[in-house]
């Protein structure tokens, strides 16, 4: 490796820098590259993809036909 | 019929498996998660009137789902969260990447933080929050979040006497941060 690869190298790390600086998450040591970034994420993601339990996704039905069938109500009456 | 109710309500699945995921790791324990959720989903739709189309949804469920269990924990006492904190439930889909002892002890290890690095390093680590999110869902400065995530990790990586940089290489680890991390 000569002097202008190290310097190709050395440019590469400072613009990753600056672009991890952009977006506010420098050095926070969770980003790819950090093992208790990727641990909390196995763990997190774990819980993610056992999906979403029947019954909050009946309550999501119900408060949504609930609000419908209120609106269509209201809708009703304003139209007599 | 009209687009906007189905709209927040499509948003609102959207982020009901990360929401859950936070939820086990403050409560520790799933039946008291999927209450919460709960609790959180009805809240939050009788306050949909309040919440701006467009903006950060995420953020907003988040914030309340939050503010519910801080608010059920003072109401009843410390007896709502397990005594050993975050995700200390054996989990039904495993994290298979690491080996389960590996992953144990890093639960161990979460377990030990104070509850506010804990919600900051999982906030910021795994929901894909920026600072900024995380610290309006927290309710404290952005420099306090920083301070947070960073004794966190410091903490973290004392117990497991492991470095900040991964043993396992980005490629097994970028698999994950597009599989689990960043919702939206």
């Amino acid at each position: 490796m000569d002097g202008k690869d190290l310097r190709m190298i050395k440019d590469k790390l400072v613009t990753q820098q600056r672009m991890r600086t952009q977006t506010g998450r420098a050095d926070d040591g969770l980003g790819p590259n950090s093992d208790i970034g990727a641990r909390l994420r196995a763990l997190y993601g774990a819980v993610q993809d056992e999906g979403v339990p029947e019954q909050l996704l009946d309550l999501l039905e119900k408060l949504d036909s609930a609000e419908q069938a209120q609106k269509a109500k209201t809708a009703a009456r304003d139209g007599e | 019929m009209s687009a906007e109710p189905t709209s927040f309500k499509r948003e609102m699945l959207a982020t009901l498996p990360s929401l859950r995921a936070f939820a086990v790791s403050l409560t520790g324990k799933h039946d008291k998660a999927d209450d919460l959720v709960q609790d959180t989903v009805m809240k939050a739709w009788a306050k949909q009137s309040s919440f701006e189309m467009g903006t950060n949804i995420k953020a907003w469920l988040f914030t309340i789902l939050r503010n519910e269990f801080y608010s059920q924990m003072r109401k009843r006492g410390r007896e709502v969260q397990d005594s050993d904190g975050a995700f200390t439930e054996r989990l039904s889909v495993h994290p298979s990447q690491y080996g389960s002892m590996d992953m144990q002890d890093f639960k161990k290890a979460l377990a030990q933080l104070p509850d506010d690095q804990r919600e900051a390093v999982i906030l910021i680590g795994a929901s894909g929050f920026s600072y900024e999110e995380a610290a309006e869902i927290c309710d404290c400065a952005i420099g306090t979040m920083k301070s947070r995530v960073s004794r966190a990790r410091t903490r973290l990586q004392d117990i497991l006497k492991i470095s900040g940089e991964a043993d396992y290489g980005p490629d097994a680890v970028s698999a994950q941060v597009t599989t689990h991390n960043h919702s939206f």
